[in-house]
Formats: C-alpha cells, sequence, structure tokens
C-alpha cells in the first residue's frame, strides 16, 4: 500500500493518517520517491525540499502519537509554485535575475498552510514571474506535460499542475493572473481554482500584476480543493486588498446537487477557434448538469472580446512597475558596470550605477518579460496613459458590469477553460499571439475579480481538456457544489496519465 | 531700469513623528546603525505589500486642516516610477492628482503686514533611503529612513482669488517658519531642518513687474537651515536678474547651494521632464474619509501660533517682537498663557518669561518641560514683588532658585529670610549708622555731589543684605542728606 501511497487525495491521505494506518513520515517519503522516480521527466521542480518535508512528517508523527487531533491537510504534502516566498528556501520566480534568492519570510498562504501541517516537497518551475501560458519562458527549464511529455503542462503555474498530476505532491498552490492555474490544471487534466480577488492575501506573493493576482489551489479532485481553501483564505491585515469577510467552510458545499441551478453558457467563449471536440465536451459537460437538475441556456457577453486586450494593457503596466525592483542593488543577480562607467553622471557621460541597472536586467530578464516591461512601461508614459492604461481600466470596468448583468440572471458560467488541450512544446514559441490566446476564456474572471474553477471534463487525442465554471464574487460555495456534482457524475478526474 | 519681481514656489517636506513608518511597523527614529530599522515591506522585498499607516493619516489630515485645506472625501495613492539605489521598489508610493490636502493658505507678516499664502496640496509619501558615498569610488544604503512618513505641502502660484504667492527671500523664509510652527503646535513633527525632518526646496523665477507671464524657474536643493532658505533664495533672484538685464537667458535646471561659497551651482539640467509615470497603487485601496470624522478632527486642532499671536497682542497688550518670542514654542506660549490669565499684569509676565525664563533656557541647554519651574511660580513670586515682600533684585535671584529646584517663591524667600524689609525704623537705624560712618561723603553730599545717592543707597543695602525696600531707602536717605 505504502508503494501507490503518493497516488492519493488530500482526504484519503488524512483517513489513512487518523486511522495510524501509515505515518506521515510514510506519506512524505513515497511522494519524495515518486519525485525521484517521474522528475527528471516532468521537471516539474525547481527545488525540492525532501529533508525540511521529512522534519515536517515528524513533527506531524509526534502530534500523532501524543493523541493530537490532526486537521485535514496535516502531513500532507504540497508543492508550491516559486513566485511564492518561502524562508529560507529558494524562490526564483523561474528568473536567473532571482536565480539565488532566499527569502527572510514566509508569504502568509506558507505560513497558513504550515500551521495547517501540511508539508513541503519543493518549489515548482512557471514561465518567468509567471508570465506566459507554456512553461516555456522558465529562464530555467521547461516543464512537461505528465499526459504527453512532448505537449507543455499550460502556464504560467505549468509546474504546480504537473507535479500534481504526476502524483509529485498531494495537492499545489499556483497563482492565477491571467488563467495561470486554470489553464495548466486544464492541460494537466486535474482541478485548479482561482478564488475572487481578496480571498486570499497575496502577501508574499512575488507580485505580477497585483490587481489581478490570485493565489489558489490545484488539486486531484474538487473535495481537495475545497480543503485547501479553507486552510488559505480569509483576511490578511499585511495585504490591504484582502477582503474582511467571513469565509464560509467550503467543504460543506460539497453537496452533490444542482437542482434549480442557473447556468450560463455565453457564446462569446467558444469563439476564438476554439477546438470543435473542446466544445462538444463543454456541451456535453453543460447536457450532463442540465440532466440532474439545472437549467441552461445560451447567453451573450460581448466586452468579453476585448478582455485579451485590456488584460494586455493592464498586466504588463502593472508589472513595469513590480519588476522595476530588481535591480542588482540589494539582492539577487547583480551584473558588474560596464568599464569606463562614472561614479557621478555627468554630461554625456553614463554612471556605473545605471550601467548596472542595465546589465543585471538585460542579463536577469528573459525576452517575455522584457516585452511586458516595455509594454508596460509606453502604456503608462505622459501622453499615452489616457489613451492606453486608462481607457483599459474602462473597459475593465464595462466587462465588470456584463459579469455582473450575467450573476443577475445566473448562478453560474460554463466555459472552456482553453479553447484547446496542450499544444506541443516549442509549437506556439514563434507565435505570441496563439500564445496568448491559450489564456483567451480564463482572463475574463481575473478582469472581474470574480472566482473560477478549472475541472476535467473529456480527453482529446489523450489530452485532458478543462471545463471552466465562474460564479460572482465571492460564491465560490456555488462554484464548489457545481463542480462536485458534475465531479460525482463523471470519471475523468480518476484517469492518471502514465508515466 | 526695468523692475523685476521674484515669484517663489515652495516644496516642502515634513518628515512626520509617528511611531512606525508609513506602510510597515518598522520604528520611526533619526539616525542608528545603518539598515536595522527595516523590514520586507520598507526593503521593497519581492511579496512584500504595504499597509497604511492610519496614524500617519491622521497626522497628515491635522496638518492639511490646519493649513486650511479641504480635505476631498477620498484621496487615493499613486506609484511614482524612477531608478534610484535609495528608492527600494524604484517607485514611490506617493499621491498624486486626489492628494489629500487641496486649496489651503498659510497666514504669514510680511513686515508686520498679513499675507494669506497660498497652497494648492498637502499628500503624503513615503521617504526614501539614504546613499552613502564613501573614498574609493563607493556608494552604500541606508534603508532606515526608507518608509518614513512624509508629507509634501505646495505652494501655488499664481493664487487664486484672494490669496497671496511668496515674493521675496525674506516671505519665503518667514513662509517656513510659520509652517513650521503650526507643525510644532500640532505636535505631528519635530521639524528640524538641520536632520532632515523639514525640507525645503524653492523654486525661483523672476519677471519684469507688472507682466503676469512667469519667467524661466530654477530649482534650489541642499538648504538645510531657515538661514540658507533665505540667502540661497536672495542669491538666486539677484543671479536671474542680473542675467536678464545683460539679455541672458534664465537655463531651467536644479541648482545646489554651496552654504561656504554662499552661490548656486548648476546640478542637472532639466531640459526634459523626468517621466514618474503615476498610476494607482494596486496593493492599496483608496482611502475614503466621512465628514464627521474630518470635523472631529478639526474640533480638536488646538490653538494655532498665528491665532495665539494675534491674541496675545490684543489681549494682552503685547508688542509683535515679544509675543513672536513667546509664541515660538507651543510649550512657551501655553506657559505665558497660564500666567498671564492668572496674573494682573501681563506684559510683566512677558519681560520676565521673554528675559529670564529664556536667558535661564539659554544658559541650561533644557528645555521647558524638562525645568520644575511653574506659571503658578513665576505669578507667585511676581506677587511677592507686587506686595513689596522682595524687591526686584531679589526676585531674580529666586526666579533662578525656582527654575533650578522646583520650589515655590515663597518657600525660597522664607527658607533664605529674603524678605524685603519694608519697616521704617529698622531701615532708618541702618541708614544713621551709614551717615554716621561716612562723614566726608556727607559732607561731599551736601556740597552739591549729588550722585553720591546711590553710593549710599548700595551702603544701606549692603547693610541690609539687598533686602531693604529701594524706595524707602531713597526716602530716607534724601530726608535726612537734605534736612
Amino acid at each position: 500500500m505504502s508503494d501507490r501511497l503518493c497516488n492519493l487525495t488530500i482526504h484519503e491521505i488524512h483517513e489513512l493518517l487518523r486511522k495510524k494506518q501509515v505515518s506521515a513520515r510514510e506519506i512524505a517519503e513515497s511522494f519524495i520517491r515518486r519525485i525521484e522516480e517521474v522528475d527528471p521527466r516532468v521537471r516539474a521542480f525547481i527545488t525540492t525540499t525532501p529533508d525540511y518535508a521529512l522534519k515536517q512528517a515528524e513533527a506531524v508523527d509526534q502530534a500523532i502519537s501524543r493523541g493530537e487531533a490532526i486537521g485535514p491537510l496535516a502531513g500532507v504534502p504540497a508543492a508550491i509554485k516559486d513566485n511564492m516566498c518561502t524562508r529560507g528556501i529558494f524562490t526564483t520566480c523561474a528568473s536567473k535575475i532571482l536565480y539565488n534568492y532566499k527569502p527572510i519570510y514566509d508569504a502568509t498562504v506558507v505560513e497558513r498552510l504550515y500551521m495547517a501541517g501540511a508539508t513541503l516537497v519543493g518549489k515548482t518551475n512557471l514561465d518567468e514571474f509567471a508570465m506566459g501560458s507554456s512553461t516555456e519562458n522558465s529562464g530555467f527549464f521547461v516543464t512537461r506535460n505528465p499526459w504527453n511529455l512532448d505537449t507543455v503542462p499550460g502556464g504560467s503555474s505549468g509546474g504546480s499542475a504537473a507535479a500534481v498530476a504526476a502524483d509529485e505532491c498531494a495537492f499545489a498552490l499556483g497563482s492565477d493572473t491571467g488563467g495561470s492555474i486554470r489553464q495548466p490544471a486544464s492541460f494537466c487534466g486535474v482541478v485548479g481554482m482561482k478564488p475572487t480577488y481578496g480571498r486570499v492575501s497575496r502577501y508574499g506573493l512575488v507580485a505580477f500584476a497585483s490587481s489581478l493576482d490570485q493565489i489558489g489551489p490545484i488539486t486531484k479532485d474538487v473535495t481537495d480543493c475545497a480543503i485547501v481553501l479553507n486552510a488559505i483564505c480569509g483576511k490578511d491585515r499585511r495585504d490591504s486588498t484582502s477582503l474582511d469577510v467571513p469565509v464560509p467552510d467550503f467543504t460543506q458545499s460539497l453537496r452533490a446537487d444542482v437542482k434549480g441551478l442557473k447556468i450560463g453558457v455565453p457564446k462569446e467563449f467558444f469563439g476564438f477557434g476554439t477546438d470543435p471536440d473542446v466544445q462538444a465536451a463543454v456541451r456535453k459537460a453543460v447536457d450532463l448538469l442540465t440532466e440532474l437538475g439545472a437549467h441552461a441556456e445560451e447567453t451573450s457577453m460581448p466586452s468579453v472580446e476585448y478582455g485579451l486586450a485590456v488584460y494586455y494593457i493592464i498586466a504588463p503596466a502593472e508589472c513595469s512597475s513590480n519588476l522595476a525592483r530588481y535591480d542588482g542593488v540589494r539582492y539577487g543577480l547583480r551584473v558588474a558596470p560596464d568599464s569606463g562607467t562614472v561614479t557621478r553622471q555627468t554630461r554625456g557621460s553614463k554612471s556605473s550605477i545605471v550601467s548596472m541597472f542595465e546589465r543585471t536586467r538585460e542579463q536577469g530578464f528573459g525576452a517575455e518579460v522584457k516585452q511586458r516591461i516595455m509594454i508596460g512601461t509606453y502604456a503608462l508614459s505622459a501622453g499615452y496613459y489616457d489613451a492606453y492604461y486608462l481607457k483599459a481600466q474602462k473597459v475593465r470596468t464595462l466587462l465588470r458590469r456584463d459579469f455582473d448583468k450575467a450573476f443577475e440572471k445566473y448562478d453560474i458560467l460554463v466555459t472552456p477553460t482553453s479553447p484547446t488541450v496542450a499544444f506541443g512544446i516549442g509549437e506556439r514559441a514563434d507565435d505570441p499571439y496563439a500564445m496568448k490566446l491559450a489564456d483567451i476564456c480564463t482572463i475574463p474572471a481575473n478582469l472581474a475579480g470574480i472566482p473560477g474553477i478549472s475541472v476535467p471534463c473529456g480527453f482529446k487525442n489523450g489530452l485532458p481538456i478543462g471545463l471552466q465554471i465562474m460564479a460572482k464574487a465571492l460564491d465560490e460555495e456555488t462554484l464548489i457544489r457545481a463542480a462536485f456534482t458534475y465531479e460525482q457524475h463523471t470519471e475523468y478526474h480518476r484517469k492518471k496519465p502514465q508515466l | 531700469m526695468a523692475e523685476y519681481e521674484p515669484i517663489i514656489g515652495m516644496e516642502v517636506h515634513v518628515e512626520l513623528q509617528t511611531r512606525s513608518k508609513m506602510f510597515c511597523s518598522c520604528e520611526v527614529a533619526f539616525g542608528g546603525e545603518p539598515n536595522t530599522r527595516c523590514c520586507p515591506v520598507c526593503l521593497g522585498l519581492p511579496g512584500s505589500l504595504p499597509v497604511i499607516n492610519e496614524r500617519a493619516v491622521e497626522y497628515m489630515a491635522r496638518a492639511a486642516l490646519a493649513l486650511n485645506c479641504t480635505i476631498p472625501p477620498q484621496c487615493i495613492f499613486h506609484r511614482k516610477n524612477y531608478y534610484y539605489p535609495d528608492l527600494p521598489k524604484n517607485y514611490q508610493i506617493s499621491q498624486y492628482d486626489f492628494p489629500l490636502g487641496v486649496n489651503g493658505w498659510v497666514e504669514i507678516l510680511a513686515g508686520g503686514k498679513p499675507k494669506r499664502i497660498a497652497i494648492r496640496r498637502v499628500h503624503m509619501e513615503e521617504d526614501t533611503g539614504k546613499l552613502l558615498h564613501v573614498a574609493g569610488n563607493r556608494s552604500y544604503v541606508d534603508y532606515n529612513r526608507s518608509g518614513v512618513p512624509l508629507m509634501e505641502i505646495v505652494t501655488q502660484n499664481p493664487p487664486p482669488e484672494g490669496l497671496d504667492q511668496i515674493e521675496s527671500a525674506e516671505e519665503a523664509r518667514e513662509y517656513l517658519q510659520r509652517l513650521r510652527q503650526i507643525l510644532l503646535y500640532l505636535g505631528v513633527s519635530d521639524v528640524k531642518m538641520e536632520e532632515g525632518s523639514m525640507r525645503c526646496e524653492p523654486n525661483v523665477s523672476v519677471r519684469l513687474k507688472g507682466h503676469s507671464e512667469f519667467g524661466v524657474k530654477t530649482e534650489i536643493k541642499n538648504l538645510n537651515s531657515f538661514r540658507s532658505v533665505y540667502l540661497g533664495i536672495d542669491y538666486e533672484i539677484k543671479r536671474q536678474i542680473r542675467i536678464l538685464e545683460q539679455n541672458g537667458e534664465v537655463v531651467q535646471e536644479t541648482r545646489r547651494w554651496d552654504d561656504e561659497r554662499g552661490v548656486t551651482v548648476p546640478m542637472r539640467s532639466k531640459e526634459f521632464e523626468q517621466e514618474y509615470r503615476y498610476f494607482p497603487d494596486p496593493d492599496l485601496v483608496p482611502l475614503k474619509f466621512t465628514e464627521e470624522w474630518i470635523e472631529k478632527l478639526r474640533s480638536e486642532l488646538p490653538e494655532l501660533p498665528m491665532a495665539k499671536l494675534k491674541r496675545f497682542m490684543s489681549d494682552y497688550g503685547l508688542a509683535q517682537a515679544d509675543a513672536e518670542v513667546l509664541i515660538d514654542s507651543p510649550e512657551l506660549a501655553e506657559f505665558y498663557d497660564t500666567c498671564a490669565a492668572s496674573y494682573k499684569d501681563p506684559k510683566t509676565v512677558a519681560n520676565w518669561l521673554t528675559t529670564e525664563l529664556l536667558r535661564l533656557l539659554n544658559a541650561s541647554g533644557k528645555k521647558l518641560n524638562e525645568t520644575r519651574l511653574t506659571p503658578a511660580h513665576v505669578c507667585g513670586l511676581l506677587e511677592l514683588v507686587d506686595a513689596g515682600t522682595i524687591n526686584r533684585n531679589t526676585a531674580k535671584a529666586v526666579f533662578e532658585e525656582m527654575f533650578n529646584t522646583g520650589k515655590s517663591a515663597a518657600e525660597i524667600v522664607r527658607q533664605k529670610g529674603l524678605e524685603q524689609v519694608s519697616d521704617e525704623a529698622a531701615i532708618e537705624s541702618v541708614v544713621n549708622r551709614v551717615l554716621e560712618a561716612n562723614p566726608n561723603e556727607v559732607k561731599r553730599y551736601r556740597a552739591g555731589e549729588v550722585k553720591l545717592l546711590s553710593w549710599f543707597v548700595g551702603q544701606v543695602m549692603r547693610e541690609t543684605k539687598g533686602k531693604a525696600n529701594p524706595a524707602t531707602v531713597n526716602k530716607l536717605l534724601r530726608e535726612k542728606l537734605e534736612s
């Protein structure tokens, strides 16, 4: 039995631990072995922390032996995306500019997971600073999709999604700025949720686009998703944008019941050249929910078409400012200034400090990050601000209104998570527009700040298809109920990739 | 020859004396071992987020109200983006088009005449760290100051209807001093120019008198005292007029005041406007103020220095110069106010405080609140003088004793037996003794050398150890010498 412990979900592990059928140490060891076995092929992790996990497991075992009641995450191995700060453990954002960076503090979510007794097996790969849709933009290496090692795992939380799919951890945390949890979850056939903006503290999440970034769970099923949400949600005084609202027990929403649930199916999400097989899988899912008592109808949200354009102004604008701090002065990579520069800038000469900034950033950042910094810098510049940034914010407001209007009529919206299944590594590298299309269905939820979940709803050519469900702000409960109901009547989430 | 008039704009930064920094809980204090008062937030470490210090907002709102500003119902923090090693995030959290306070004024006295200097805005921001350049072309950064709450106060040129602008170096200094007084009264800052808790960057332009268009302006940096503010601006005005008189053109630039040489020198050219790419900080939510909150703060404002100055002059009949001395520190003003309210002659109290008290404070290097002197003690002393219990000279000694020991005047007088002797019989016997002992001097006086009277007074006072009532001594001596 202990051989396949890593196959288990959080709630299954918890049952075994509670009944003292296995120890936390055995659980941790099983995942550590699994990582050793498959990660050379999957390459989900930038840093693995087996010793740390074993030490944490030890503490859980001691608590169990003292007869203490343990929480649902105690002794459960987690992987954390490498853009969340872990004290004393490398946090690189998959960027050369932070290749050697060890934070002096834990992100709030990391603290909360530790408090819940979860063990950390490692930090997962991502597109550099979470900018990308395939994890190919990692400054270090490309992560592979466990379902087909020649395809991408999606991104930017590709490492987290691949690690969960490959059973290298029981669950993972990802961050979602434009779909970075849901889209890789879809590509890797696992469950990924982006909660309402403000549900989960961003303190310690290395910022990409602050008004869009949100941390969320990537899990093997919806039950696990609810369990992790319970641990990480809630007001944090260190994050002014975190919401001071009651956090329900999300596991209470794990009820297979969608009777009377009103589902909107916005037709715009089926445009963008969506793969017919993906469309068919999603429509089949809608049919299933209808059979189970929900009412579904097609609807229209015209402003969604502008989502991508708005996103590619706002996100780069915020990123251009958020990433300004990586300059070689305080931490991370520092590249010495060009020779011939001077200490103090005078007319016609370049100061050594400016040269250090330039060379550090030139060598530290990858092409995608640089491009976004350039776009964002431009969009915020005097004379362009109104035409780009301000206009984008106005369209964002319109888009929010479209969602408000839709949620007056519907409890949930159901769409594909991504227009296609996972694509081949390198396939879209030269086509940035095609690459960005992968996020076209997920971006609107970030712009509107609403929660969205992706659950497996089929396969094409052996690659998973994702079903996206969105609900109004702070209504994760309905989201979980709908997703759970769907999951209870399907088997897609039980399928495992052959590695 | 054409006449020129200068226009001066003032951009003043004031560090607040809150316990913790603007966006984190690190301690605010001057100095300290480099980089010991920092945390992930004020170091701008990846993943850290700012949280607004409500106390700092309250301090600045009080200041804005004291500067007669309107506080709009909502204010927003913006990011000001620029690269500099003392700025850990390479952006400064500041305010842009939704500042905390707008449209205020500060009253100054320009040659005794009141003038209301228009204030365009009061906004909140965070301070930067400090660079330390050492020999061998090395530079170090100290982030202790990074994130200290900073308030920026900007004047408005041209001023709106009914308000004024600063038009001389003297007015600029006066403006700055009035600003300092107000902030001291509010207790929001220690406002020390030498330590940098008040920093001033004026911009100066001159134009032909009567013209409405502004001339090209220069900004002056490195003004670290009120004196250098005055000298720097005065120099800059004269320099620009000289250029214009020679048909030259003033270059728009930042100039550095060289205190030793007494000149301004070019620092960097401002040929192109710095591009700060302001945008609302997505890490912070807009601050919203209710009318009740604003009114509560307004009702809690203390009497401000200019109002106090006017009241001291009108109610207590003080000359402006004396009133200025008394209001300069809120502690002294309050001390005086308490004395003046309970003592019949406010002018006399003012004299004692502006001479004796200030002399003792200066000599001891103490602050008023560090001494044990109380208003009741001062009034008690003056009442003893009025009652003739002690004379003025004795009173000075008693004042010093009170200042040092915290004892009351009555107690000191009693313990040291300093009561003035006004009993005529007692004084008369001393006078008789003195006259008998000095027949030669008596002869000379009677021969017309009347200025010897004060010598006789001195002899009597010495005999009585200074306690004799001088008026009685005078009277008796005159009677006896002229009889």
